[in-house]
């Protein structure tokens, strides 16, 4: 082995000796071992692989053929000259290796005596704050590596920002490469008051300071001689010693999201989940969220044995002494302090996707395992992650963080992120591409779901639609500009009428000029607009009208968004199919010649998308039918038995 | 107040976790099986994570004819002790052309393992495929998903994956695409055997020290496990007291000789050995330093 990168550690704390005489007694205490997940975070240039890489190769991590892979690749690539580089052992994708930057999250694994570690090694560019913010969201400790060179630099902030917004309470402020400052207590002192500074500004309460150099190894493993004047604790001393997060959670009340209901016979049934705060005895009082049914706890099952006692940050299977309702998404509480249930939230969200966020779009928004749509407001601010600075903005694009009103289509059982990561930590899924967009943590409900009484109407949608002896319907006109909808529409409205129905048309142009006249056709704009329609659709089918509706209406998410909001079959969607070379000759309204030069942004099939759906109730294939004859269709499909 | 959890209960409560939400979340979930030690650990997770019910999918072993006769008799054991459906899968090309680790060099894995895996998961429509990988196995691993997609075709983008925050999986499929899943991604070799021993869990007996016929070729340690192993001329099997590492085909996989006849003392030697756990194995080397990535996204478990 290289020593020219030892020679001022003091690695081993694997306890070889033990290992070789009393394996027994070794297993037996490497079997007590607590565990601490801690990412570092700082820029290219902090030595954070660096560090990582002494870290493993100090607690013997590294095998010999690592290590000649390790010492051939450094003379290739590496950036240390003829010396070992560690950073070469932490970054694994190729494209890693051939940039000599990190790219995603990589997770690394190390023991000592007292704990095991899974270290996060997080990228530092501000293009990579998503993967340093998925980096840390399981991490209970960060170390925020500093250029003693460089001091507090702008990327330190960031990083500090989304440590202490992702609710992260132990942050080492690792202050590196003194061995290049000649270590100097004074540059120290300097960067801890500069930092200290700006951690209190941000309301970091407190963090541990210390000198430190990855790449010599001083105050890593040993206190190193060449910091006198620096007491300790050294690096691995404060991470083997450092309270855990599990432990804290452990002493809050019980919550455990219900992930699985375990019923292999009618003799036995038990829920099964992760403790996500408290502990839970046989005996104890417990409450259903969001039905408030309470029971009493009468087993915690395991395959060995049952338990007298389980708590946070264990997986277990619990039986009650009565027959109630729970299943998946349902929350298992202490009986006497529940957690709340609400539908309207306030979030602190970061985005997480190249395609921005869509103000008024239906996604998905998983917390614990509860799955239910949300539409997201226009951002109250952005944050700027380099100033601190609130910024007025419209939409949230990819690594930007801002604080909006988030409405979902149920209640849903939370708590505040504070003071629970399970309960107030949720991602977002776009539905369409089933991608996770963003990330987001609630801060308070903007209203008690429960508190929130419908109207009790006197005369209910059923009497509405029994007096006008007819079913309640939509059907959602889409298609090109051009395409034949409003046609079409017109000659079904006509068609109903004669049928002795009671309908009403809500087209583009009625609409626009009244209900929303204040928007645009912008994405965003085009969203909202769907949205209304959708919500006025819906109150005259309470009403018990068949309503008619003809809008481009170009994506399938919001399509799918007003199907969702009606009950089940009264939407109908009646894909007005024409192709765009079809519409573009008719172009009735001289629409697409504007588009074409220029003149016209945003419009469908030109510049702006249209989605066609992808199993419609219904499809006109205008080129072989006449209007007519679809009218007729869509009357005799979709509408024979109301 | 309460106990602290210990690293492995966290491991296990972290892996029970994952093994459940695939099951509540995936339409037509699978557990490959490769017999182990691994898989004996994600086995047993999976048994933990559903008691008193047996886990509710099938194991699936993507057999390539050629492991060791010890691993078939374990892997008939455990689907019976667990009470769980076996389905084996031999591609029948590689059957048919009958390729072998002998005469086929790389050819051999990317048939039976490879293309196999495939096929398998095709053929019975498996939507999520649990398997026992570990991060700290390999670089390209480390940065692996929990939950891991894979396109219609089985291939992985390392540059395009899900962000994967606090414990959420977003198991979200578009059409045609599948998901593995590694419950056991943040274990340790170390942690694999303490949780064993702990455990008491079934391993194939090859992993302990025993007298067995071996040939030294290549620098690997074989062991002549049946009689299709061909000799090369003045070859003789060698009684060597040897023990596996981790095991594969075994015209594949090189033995390591040692005296380690129980757990601890083979816990003893993996700590106090000085070469990583995948060196027996030929698989990694065939790509120089990216190897295990671009076989990843060719399809590679």
């Amino acid at each position: 082995m290289s020593d020219t990168t030892t020679k001022d550690s003091q690695p081993v704390y694997v306890v070889d000796e033990l290992i070789a005489k009393d394996i027994d007694a070794y297993l037996e205490q490497h079997q007590h071992k607590t565990m601490l997940r801690f990412i570092t975070c700082g820029s290219v240039d902090d030595g954070k692989s660096t560090l990582i890489g002494r870290l493993l190769y100090d607690s013997k991590m590294i095998f010999e053929d690592q290590l000649a892979a390790l010492e051939s690749d450094s003379k290739k690539v590496g950036t240390q000259g003829q010396e070992i580089d560690f950073a070469l052992l932490v970054d694994g994708l190729a494209a890693e290796r051939e940039q000599g930057i990190t790219i995603d999250v990589a997770y690394r694994f190390f023991s000592t005596e007292k704990r095991k570690f899974i270290v996060a090694d997080c990228p530092g560019h501000e293009q990579y704050t998503r993967n340093m913010f998925t980096g840390a969201s399981t991490a209970d400790l960060a170390v925020i590596l500093i250029d003693a060179r460089k001091g507090v630099l702008v990327q330190t902030r960031r990083h500090s920002y989304l440590c202490h917004l992702i609710g992260i309470k132990n942050i080492v402020l690792a202050v590196n490469k003194m061995d290049l400052v000649d270590y100097s207590q004074e540059v120290f002192d300097r960067i801890v008051a500069d930092y200290g500074e700006f951690a209190r500004s941000i309301g970091i309460e407190s963090f541990v300071p210390m000198p430190i150099s990855g790449f010599k190894g001083d105050n890593i493993t040993g206190l190193s001689p060449n910091t006198p004047w620096y007491a300790g604790p050294t690096l691995v001393d404060h991470l083997e010693t450092v309270e855990v997060d599990t432990a804290i959670d452990a002493a809050k009340p019980l919550r455990m999201p219900v992930q699985w209901v375990n019923r292999p016979n009618l003799d036995f049934r038990g829920f099964s989940g992760l403790i996500a705060t408290g502990s839970v005895k046989p005996g104890d009082a417990v409450r259903v969220l969001p039905s408030g049914k309470t029971s009493t706890v009468t087993r915690i099952v395991t395959l060995d044995g049952d338990l007298d006692e389980a708590v946070a940050g264990q997986s277990v299977t619990v039986c009650f002494a009565d027959e109630i309702d729970c299943s998946r998404g349902d929350v298992i509480s202490v009986a006497d302090t529940p957690p709340q249930a609400a539908d309207q939230f306030e979030a602190t969200i970061v985005w997480m996707n190249d395609q921005p966020l869509h103000v008024g779009r239906a996604y998905w928004l998983k917390l614990g395992t509860q799955t239910v749509s949300v539409t997201v407001q226009e951002p109250k601010y952005t944050v700027n992650v380099n100033t601190m600075e609130h910024l007025a903005a419209k939409t949230l694009e990819l690594n930007e963080i801002g604080v909006a009103e988030i409405s979902t289509d149920k209640p849903i059982v939370f708590e505040p992120y504070a003071e629970s990561r399970t309960l107030g930590g949720f991602i977002l899924i776009d539905k369409m591409t089933n991608a996770t967009v963003a990330a987001g943590m609630l801060h308070f409900s903007l209203r008690r779901a429960q508190n929130v009484h419908w109207q009790a109407l006197d005369i209910s949608r059923e009497a509405h639609a029994r007096m006008k002896n007819q079913k309640p319907a939509v059907l959602w006109f889409t298609g090109l500009s051009g395409s034949g909808k409003s046609t079409i529409a017109n000659l079904v409205e006509k068609k109903l009428h004669r049928m002795n129905r009671h309908t009403f048309l809500l087209d583009g142009d009625n609409v626009r000029h009244g209900l929303n006249k204040d928007l645009g056709f912008t994405e965003a704009d085009r969203i909202e607009n769907i949205r209304r329609v959708g919500e006025v659709a819906k109150l005259m089918t309470d009403a018990g009208l068949i309503v008619i509706t003809a809008f481009i209406s170009p994506f399938r998410a919001e399509r799918e968004m007003v199907r969702s909001m009606l009950p089940e079959g009264e939407f109908f969607e009646v894909f007005i199919d024409t192709p765009l070379s079809v519409a573009e000759e008719r172009d009735v309204k001289g629409l697409y010649k504007k588009a074409r030069a220029g003149d016209l942004k945003n419009f469908t099939g030109i510049d702006s998308p249209y989605e066609a759906p992808a199993s419609p109730e219904i499809r006109i294939d205008t080129t072989r039918t006449t209007p007519e004859q679809a009218a007729t269709l869509i009357v005799d499909t979709l509408l024979g038995d109301i | 107040m309460s106990k602290a959890l210990t690293h492995l209960e966290r491991l296990e409560a972290e892996a029970i976790h994952i093994i459940r939400e695939v099951v509540a979340e995936t339409e037509k979930p699978v557990m490959l099986y490769s017999v182990g030690k691994d898989s004996a650990v994600m086995l047993h997770l999976a048994r933990k994570a559903f008691y008193p019910s047996p886990p509710p999918f099938p194991l699936l072993h993507v057999d390539t004819t050629w492991k060791f006769q010890e691993m078939y008799k374990l892997r008939d054991r455990m689907a019976k002790e667990s009470g769980m459906e076996l389905l084996v899968y031999h591609n029948p090309e590689a059957q048919e052309k009958g390729i072998n680790p002998f005469d086929h060099g790389p050819l051999h894995t990317d048939m039976w393992k490879t293309e196999g895996l495939k096929q398998a998961l095709d053929k019975w429509g498996f939507d999520a495929a649990f398997g026992g990988a570990r991060r700290d196995e390999e670089k390209s691993r480390a940065k692996e998903r929990i939950f891991s997609f894979r396109t219609a075709s089985h291939g992985w983008d390392p540059k395009n994956q899900r962000p994967e925050l606090w414990n959420l999986y977003n198991s979200k499929k578009n059409k045609g695409e599948s998901i593995r899943v590694f419950p056991i991604s943040n274990w340790t070799e170390l942690d694999v055997w303490q949780y064993i021993h702990l455990n008491d869990i079934p391993i194939v007996p090859l992993y302990f020290a025993a007298k067995r016929p071996t040939v030294e070729r290549d620098g690997l340690l074989l062991m002549v496990d049946d009689e299709r192993f061909p000799l090369q001329p003045g070859e003789v099997p060698v009684e060597r007291s040897i023990r596996f590492r981790t095991l594969g085909c075994y015209p594949l996989t090189g033995a390591v000789e040692s005296e380690a006849k129980t757990l601890p003392e083979v816990i003893q030697e993996t700590l106090l050995t000085t070469t990583s756990e995948r060196q027996g194995r030929a698989i990694d080397k065939d790509a120089g330093g990216a190897g295990m990535e671009k076989k990843k996204q060719e399809g590679y478990f």
